[in-house]
């Protein structure tokens, strides 16, 4: 029979040495990060880029993506695209500005009912997917103008303008889902003082990560999703509930970019029916860049976290530096390119990880 | 035990919508008894066993377990009866390691109230530990991928699995396709030890030795229908491989093969001989 007892040591003593380390999916993510930081860190060192106020910016704008992202990075590791959050960010912003303005709704009972019907639109595309097997690309490619164009209707005909407005949610509201304007920090110079120009949904994103970290990669349910990926037929044979997992995600992402669409509503005093296409290839690039694989089946919320960072970063960096600002797009092409390289290379390193230890 | 079988097909038929692929099977499987399921390419095998998987629902007949008549309401519920199956295609997680790949979909866990957590420990110590039993020595860890194992070790992860999970009936679809020698002669051994246990097994292979190693009783399926069920012992190894070859005499096809590549300067002929 063979001896089973060398497994202690193998099982246990791995991720703790430094190649363990580098070869953790989110190494890639997390060593770009610390790259393009130490870069815009010493680049622009003189234009504030590390100041409280500076760092705000890329960090609520990272913020925003990320909390895009991280539900976009789910499906993608599920196999799937949700393109449709490029009019899901509005149609958060005006369904709540409609509820309270037309239909009188206090402001947590508007963010509910935007929820609600975040949910809805996302089980919609979770049906379309799962019931028509057509790919998520187009299923969610048709949704978003769908969604873009009862936007800018629904809009009209129930407030017969396109630009609402968004009356002021009052100071706890404004806490929790704008900005930290006119709470606890006094005026004056202060070690808060990142706190006046950090935006609640910055803070949104924290806690949305941890509780998709659990999800994914803590809690049993995060195999599934894995799986679905990896091999959706053995995913169902093996009796996981592959179309409403599947559903569930697409909802989480439609209600993600909802929730972006009302803190940006109610940071703003206003929405607007704008679509944000920018905003799908922002969530995917995070995606892509944080190490998940575009073919599905692997994928980490730490490495999507790091690439929200990176991208954050070099997309308003370059604000802090003495480069051309035409280079942006070159630079977040380059860094795309980079990291899907890298994330190649990791991958390989990863599904070769302990096969030296055979011997 | 009794002699209830532990899961049986009462004139079940399969279609998918135009498609016929089973007509009237009947099929009994008891505790400790093998069921060899024989036929060539596209008699309907994978589809009868994923119907007794819980993947299809029958579209007539049904389907018993313990004599009881059920509706399995997917491959969970199946499994939940102690039905494991390890279908002939797939069945692991090339990104995922050799312990979520065991316990998918049964995943150990620990914690408390709704926090669970996924206890990775528990997991490839087990995981290892079955794997190790089916002769693949060479995994000793349980976080590596399994996009790293070859084919045969990860059909060998496949089986621990089923075997680990299967309390009272194992169905292995064509499970010695991708074995070497060593490994194959492991599964065969796994299947006379579930059977010792007092395990239906249902065994699908296109290889007469494993068959007629293994199999106390041989069912062939021909186009969707059951075209013999005999009992050990009662037809010869030549029967059941024209049996297998979906009822064409073997000898004869061999023979005209030889003859044909005779007159052609050893070339095989260039359509195939079935229909
Ligand atoms: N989901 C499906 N929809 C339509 N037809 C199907 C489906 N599944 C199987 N079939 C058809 O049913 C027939 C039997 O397929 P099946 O996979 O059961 O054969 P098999 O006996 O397992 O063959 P093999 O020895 O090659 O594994 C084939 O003609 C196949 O095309
Ligand atoms: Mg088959």
């Amino acid at each position: 029979m063979a001896d089973t007892s060398n497994n202690e040591k193998s099982t246990g003593g791995s991720g703790f040495s430094l190649l363990g380390l580098l070869r953790r999916p989110e190494a890639g993510a997390a060593a770009g990060f610390i790259l393009v930081f130490i870069f815009f860190s010493y680049f622009g060192w003189d234009k504030n880029f590390l100041t409280p106020l500076g760092s705000s910016t890329w960090l609520n704008f990272a913020s925003k993506v990320g909390i895009i992202a991280i539900p976009v990075g789910f499906l993608m590791i599920a196999g799937e695209l949700d393109i449709s959050v490029g009019a899901m960010i509005p149609a958060g912003g005006i369904v709540m500005a409609m509820a309270t303005n037309q239909f009188g709704m206090n402001i947590w009972f508007a963010v509910g009912f935007t929820m609600v019907v975040a949910g809805m639109i996302g089980w919609v595309n979770g049906m379309l997917v799962t019931r028509t097997q057509v790919p998520s690309l187009i299923v969610t490619l048709a949704t978003l103008f769908v969604i873009a164009g009862l936007n800018a209707y629904l809009s009209k005909q129930i407030a017969g303008t396109t630009q609402h407005s968004v009356p002021d949610a009052g100071i706890v509201s404004e806490f929790i889902l704008g900005d930290y304007h006119s709470w606890i920090i006094g005026e004056g110079e202060n070690s808060f003082t990142i706190f006046r120009s950090l935006q609640s949904s910055f803070f949104i994103w924290i806690v949305f990560s941890i509780v998709c970290f659990y999800i994914l990669h803590v809690s049993p349910w995060g195999n599934w999703i894995f799986a679905m990926g990896g091999d959706q037929e053995s995913a169902r044979n093996a009796g996981i509930p592959t179309n409403g997992l599947k559903i569930a995600l697409f909802m989480l992402s439609a209600m993600a970019a909802a929730l972006v669409g009302v803190t940006e509503g109610v940071l703003a005093n206003s929405a607007s029916t704008t679509t944000q296409f920018g905003m799908i290839f922002n969530s995917i690039i995070c995606v892509v860049v944080g190490g998940v694989l575009l073919t599905g089946g692997f994928g980490t919320v730490t490495g999507t976290f790091f690439g929200t960072l990176t991208f954050g970063i070099v997309f308003q960096g370059i604000n802090f530096t003495s480069f051309d600002k035409d280079l942006n797009m070159l630079f977040i092409g380059v860094l795309l390119l980079i990291a899907v390289l890298m994330n190649d290379t990791f991958r390989k390193l990863a599904t070769n990880a302990s096969t030296k230890k055979k011997g | 035990m009794s002699d209830t079988p532990v899961i049986e097909l009462r004139n079940v038929d399969k279609s998918f919508g135009p498609i016929d692929v089973l007509h009237e099977i009947s099929l009994k499987v008891k505790a400790g008894e093998v069921l060899c399921l024989l036929g060539d390419n596209g008699a309907g095998k994978s589809t009868l066993i994923k119907t007794l998987a819980g993947v299809h629902a029958p579209t007539r007949g049904e389907v018993l377990v313990d004599g009881q008549p059920v509706k399995f309401s997917g491959p969970k519920d199946a499994q939940n009866r102690g039905i494991a199956t390890v279908h002939q295609f797939g069945g692991t997680y090339p990104l995922m390691s050799v312990g979520r790949n065991f316990f998918m979909g049964e995943e150990p866990t620990k914690g408390f109230g709704p926090f669970k957590v996924f206890d990775r420990k528990t997991a490839n110590k087990i995981a290892v530990e079955e794997v190790q039993k089916m002769g693949i020595t060479r995994i000793t860890d349980g976080d590596r991928l399994v996009g790293g194992l070859s084919g045969g070790e990860r059909q060998s992860l496949a089986i621990a699995r089923a075997v680990y999970f299967g309390a009272r009936v194992l169905i292995l679809d064509e499970p010695t396709a991708a074995l070497g020698v060593k490994q194959a002669a492991h599964v065969l051994r796994i299947v006379n030890e579930a059977k010792k246990r007092g395990l239906a097994v249902i065994f699908i292979t296109h290889q007469v030795m494993h068959a007629m190693t293994v199999g106390d009783h041989f069912a062939v399926l021909i186009r969707g229908a059951i075209a013999a069920d005999f009992r050990k012992g009662e037809k010869s190894r030549e029967e059941i491989t024209d049996l297998m070859a979906g009822g064409q005499n073997m000898a004869d096809l061999e023979a005209s093969i030889e003859g044909y590549m005779e007159t052609h300067d050893g070339h095989p002929p260039k359509v195939s001989a079935a229909e």
